[in-house]
């Protein structure tokens, strides 16, 4: 110890301690400071660069599940407008059916009702010949027999019996 | 890791290598006493290495008394300043006249003396000659300003290379992760969040010092910077005047006043604390030094028992002792800076710390 101080150097102390205050001063200025700065700003570039690809990661599988809802929603609307159509389309099938139907009904009635209309003239028609050749006939019979004067006084007889009758 | 465990290996090479050479010279003859010889010139150089110098001392080619390195400024304060270079004292060999002032060095330290080179003596055998104020460019001094310049040179530039691309090369690269790991293991987890930001200059500033200087001290340069109480004292004190001077008042009331236990407590407590505020600091001095120098005298004893022994089996030995040992101090270089810069965080982080109240 003794000999520890005897051999402390003043000098050595004090140039040291100069030396290293200068060089301290200098390194912190034009060394520490930009490389603990640049050391620093590539470190939170990196961290930034990190978050950012992990945010995008995030967005591209946000956008993925967007997508999937998106095309499941796509389909269930493809089906709902499928089985729409279909119920669309079985309902006017139906719809003409029973249009058919009622329009074949009607067509039928319409006929029934022309053979009918057309039956009754056809059968009025007849009738009037059936009567104008009685009559016809009657007449020439009439015009043979009531040639004679007894005769036309008997039918007449004949008839207002008829008449009586009825 | 494989390349550094290489590198220190070419190092630890080197090492040997000079200190074969500064040696090599006096063990030429085989004998008792060319023996004792040996083992004193090896406690005189590692005296010497662990030592400040003023200059820049390589090595010495003992047949021809040559030495090689380069002499270093010499700056008195005696009477006014007086500069001149350490070439002038030829190695402690003569005297040294500035504007009629002599000066003498002797084991590494300067005295003032007289033309003649007069020195008087304690009854212990200390030099008892006035010293003048020494601040000199010492080999510590030296070497801590080549590693400042170098480390300004270097981080200066890495900072730059951020502005033209977000990831560094070469040097940066290396580097970037050291500063993340003391931000992210030192700084942080002791000082929080919050206020981690304002230290983190100086712990990264202090970290790469020390570790460089420990680094560059383990090569043949022969620097032991580290190794000096007083390059210690000079770290450990900004340490201490940090903590003090950026604590919160939370800090001194757990120094002066602690809560939460009676006041019979407290008062016992007060003077604890307040001798921990710098027994703290002083261990950071202490251990770093003691490290530091114990790591160097154990790696150059090994090495100069190469020396000693003149059995090749104990030579192979020693020399694979010393490259392990060299390995181990390349790890205690780094963690010896790990522990220095890991403590004053935590000191840092007693004196911002907030307390919930309970």
């Amino acid at each position: 110890m003794e000999k520890l101080i005897s051999e402390f150097s003043v000098g050595l102390f004090f140039w040291q301690s100069l030396i290293f205050l200068t060089l301290l001063f200098l390194l912190v200025k034009y060394a520490w400071k930009p490389i603990l700065n640049a050391i620093k700003e590539r470190e939170e570039n990196i961290e930034n660069a990190l978050q950012t690809a992990e945010k995008a990661k995030k967005e591209i599988e946000e956008l993925q599940a967007k997508n999937q809802d998106l095309l499941k929603e796509a389909r269930e609307e493809r089906d709902q407008i499928l089985k729409a159509a279909k119920a669309t389309k079985d309902k006017m099938i139906s719809e003409a059916k029973n249009q058919a139907k009622v329009e074949g009904e009607k067509l039928i009635a319409q006929a029934r009702n022309e053979i009918n209309t057309q039956k009754n003239a056809a059968l009025t028609e007849m009738k009037q010949m059936v009567a104008s050749f009685s009559i016809e006939i009657a007449e020439k019979i009439m015009r043979k027999e009531l040639g004679e004067k007894g005769k036309q006084e008997e039918l007449v007889k004949t008839y207002l019996e008829d008449i009586k009758l009825n | 890791m494989h390349k550094k465990t290489l590198q220190s290996l070419l190092l630890s090479l080197i090492f040997i290598g000079v200190f074969t050479f500064n040696l090599s010279a006096s063990n030429t003859e085989h004998g008792e006493a060319e023996n004792a010889d040996v083992k004193t010139e090896i406690k005189e150089d590692i005296k010497h290495h662990l030592q400040d110098g003023y200059d820049f001392h390589l090595f010495t080619d003992k047949e021809t008394n040559t030495h090689y390195g380069f002499p270093l400024p010499v700056i008195l304060i005696d009477n006014g300043l007086k500069v001149f270079l350490s070439s002038k004292f030829h190695h402690g060999e003569e005297i040294a006249e500035v504007d009629g002032n002599f000066y003498m060095l002797s084991h590494g330290h300067i005295y003032k003396t007289d033309a003649e080179g007069a020195v008087n003596y304690d009854e212990e055998g200390h030099i008892t000659n006035e010293k003048p104020l020494d601040f000199s460019i010492t080999k510590n001094v030296f070497s801590a300003l080549f590693v400042a310049i170098l480390m300004f040179f270097l981080f200066s530039s890495m900072a730059k290379s951020y502005k033209t691309n977000a990831i560094p090369k070469g040097f940066g690269r290396f580097v970037e992760p050291l500063v993340v790991f003391v931000r992210d293991e030192i700084a942080i987890p002791n000082i929080g969040e919050k206020h981690y930001r304002k230290y983190m200059g100086f712990l990264l500033t202090i970290f790469f010092f020390i570790w460089i200087v420990n680094l560059v001290g383990l090569t043949p340069l022969g620097i032991n910077v580290t190794g000096n109480i007083a390059v210690t004292f000079a770290l450990a004190l900004m340490t201490f005047l940090i903590t003090q001077v950026t604590a919160n008042s939370n800090y001194w009331k757990h120094i002066f006043w602690m809560p939460g236990v009676p006041v019979p407590m407290k008062i016992i407590l007060a003077p604890i604390e307040l001798l921990g505020v710098f027994i703290k600091p002083f261990a950071l001095m202490i251990r770093l030094y003691a490290n530091i120098s114990a790591g160097h005298i154990v790696l150059m004893s090994l090495i100069g028992l190469l020396f000693v022994f003149h059995n090749w089996f104990a030579r192979g030995a020693f020399l694979g002792l010393t490259l392990f040992l060299s390995v181990i101090e390349l790890l205690v270089a780094f963690l010896q800076a790990y522990i220095f810069t890991m403590l004053s965080a935590l000191y840092f982080g007693f004196a911002v710390e907030e307390h919930e109240h309970h």
